[in-house]
Formats: structure tokens, sequence, C-alpha cells
């Protein structure tokens, strides 16, 4: 029964706590990205085991984007993706309209520059999910205005 | 079958792993970053600090709690109140020394240790010790200077997990300089 507030300011540490620790140029090449995403990774991975140990099996892919969008979404964040996009060759654009993890950060264009910092530990959480359920990805997300953004996967054909 | 009811709670155990996994992966990459346990159990305690300054102000707009007027008080809310919203468990509070400025907060299961298991190489390794540092936190924003560390663990083979609360004094507020 972890309070949302607790997994927000917990969130909220990693960043800056993998900020404040990067070595000299480690900002620049994106390295402290790159560890949030390895972080979301392995928290996705679990997550998605844990989660669909009782669901029925899923029919393809659209259904399983539908699960995150829905189900997994709303377990971890409290509320579904508002609008799931596809161009039926594997690339998928989740939209959340009030993103969680921004909604006490700005509201408007405040802050933009900071908000992928934000958003790699989720980009992760959802190639995470994808990847135990044999699905291997590559997600990336971009803010134009606070709190909405827009979550993109990139399915990759084996 | 009532899957209404299954959903619900599913997803409040959920929510707990969520935080319980997102720890894991944190002191896991901690631990990568830091070649030793003790920079690892200080750089928890910083975070479980910063953390707990905020949670505090959460803490206390959601309890509605009014001002502890002792330390046997403050013991009571830290276990009954807020161990419940935000963990929900009930630590048990004994061990109180003859003072009345030291008790033991005794956790029988830690929800933060779920799946963890500690490997050799990472003996002195702290795990929890987040938690030390959101309560020094949170009581340092409501004027009590505290020290919290572990002295059982149940991933190191204790039967419970204990930590030991110590008060060490009331901070008075410091008026700005030049005001009276």
């Amino acid at each position: 029964m972890a309070d949302e507030a607790l997994f927000l300011l917990l969130h909220n540490e990693m960043v800056s706590g993998v900020y404040k620790s990067a070595e000299h140029g480690e900002v620049e090449n994106g390295r402290c990205i790159t560890k949030l995403e390895n972080m979301g990774f392995r928290v996705g991975q679990g997550l998605i085991e844990r989660f669909t140990k009782d669901t029925a099996r899923f029919k393809d892919e659209l259904d399983i984007m539908k699960f995150i969008c829905k189900d997994f979404w709303t377990t971890v964040f409290k509320k579904q993706i508002d609008n799931l996009r596809t161009n039926h060759q594997g690339i998928y654009v989740l939209q959340d309209n009030k993103f969680r993890l921004l909604t006490q950060m700005s509201a408007g264009k405040q802050y933009l520059e900071h908000a992928s910092k934000y958003l790699a530990f989720t980009c992760g959480l959802i190639r995470g999910g994808l990847s135990n359920l044999g699905i291997k990805s590559i997600v990336t997300a971009e803010v134009s205005s606070m709190p909405a953004c827009k979550f993109q996967v990139m399915i990759q054909k084996l | 079958m009532s899957r209404q009811t299954n959903r619900g709670t599913e997803s409040k155990k959920m929510s707990s792993e969520l935080f319980t996994l997102t720890y894991g992966a944190l002191v896991t990459q901690l631990c990568k970053d830091y070649e030793n346990d003790e920079d690892v159990n200080k750089q928890l305690d910083k975070m479980g600090y910063n953390i707990g300054v905020r949670l505090i102000e959460d803490f206390l707009a959601r309890s509605n709690v009014g001002r502890c007027h002792d330390f046997r008080e403050t013991a009571d809310v830290i276990a009954k109140v807020a161990f419940k919203m935000y963990l929900g468990i009930t630590p048990g509070i004994t061990n109180w020394s003859p003072a009345g400025d030291e008790f033991s907060l005794i956790l029988e299961n830690n929800p933060l240790v779920d799946f963890v298991e500690l490997p050799d190489n990472h003996s002195s390794l702290i795990y929890s010790n987040l938690l030390c540092g959101v309560l020094r936190g949170a009581l340092e924003m409501v004027q009590m200077a505290v020290e919290a560390k572990f002295v059982q663990d149940t991933l190191k083979g204790d039967g419970v997990t204990e930590i030991r609360m110590r008060f060490i004094r009331r901070i008075e507020d410091n008026l700005p300089a030049g005001e009276e």
C-alpha cells in the first residue's frame, strides 16, 4: 500500500541523485538518462511478471499495447493512457494528458528542458514491461507542454 | 467469482510492489556506482533525508494529527499512522529506555525487502537505510533531532527488522540575526 506520494518522492530523488553523482561529461553524453532508463527497465520487467501472472494470453501486439495503456498504466499511475495511436506497422504513440510524474512540476512550458530526465524511468518501465511480454522495442518520450506527454514505442522486429 | 474486489486489492498490492521494485533497482544501481557498502549506506541515508523533509508535509496534510507532546506520542504516530499510511505495515514499539528518549520499531515484515536477498559480498550493506534517512529528515522538520539506525535486519538472518530511534534534542527555531 505504498502511497503514490512516496513513489513520486523516491523517483524525484533518484533523478536528482543520478545527476548529482554524475561525473564530468556524463550529463552531456546521456549516461544519466541511460542509467534511469535501465532502472526503469528492471522495474518494468519485474512488475509485468507479477501483474500478468494470472491473465489470459494476449491475442496480438495491439492487445498487449492496450493492456499497457489500460491495466498497466492504471496500476502504476492510477489512470489510463488518454490516447493510443498506431500506424499498424510497429509504431505506437501513447499520450498521457496529465502525466503523474510531471503534474507537480509545471503546467505549461516552464522547466520543459528538464522534463526528459523525469521521463527516462518511465520509458524504461514501458520497455521492460514489453520485453518480458516478448516484445523488443525502443521507447522515447516527448513533451511539448507539461503535464501532457507522449511516449513513442517502436517495435523491433527480430 | 467477485473479480471486482480482486482487482482492487491486486492493484494496491501492485503499487506497493512498484515501490519495492524501484527501491531495489535504486540500491542495485548505487552498489554499481559506489565501490563500498559504507558509501551506499551513506547515500541511501542522504536520499532518505531529502525524501523525509518533503514527505512530512504530505503526511501532515493527509493525516491531520496535531502536535505531539512528547516522544512517546511521536513514536505512536510514526508506527500507527505514518508507517501504515505509506508502507501498509504497523511496526511494534518496544524497548523504551528508562529516560524515555530511545525506543525500537519492530517490523515483522519489511515491504522493502520483498524479493530481496543480500549477496555475500555486500554483508555490510544496510539495504533499507533509506528509512532511517526518511525518519531523520521528517522529524527534523518538526523540530526534533533524532538518530535512527538498524539494529536487526531480516536480510542478515535476524528474526525481525528493528530500527532504534534516539531523541537527541529539540531544535529551536533560529530567528534571523537582528530580530529578537
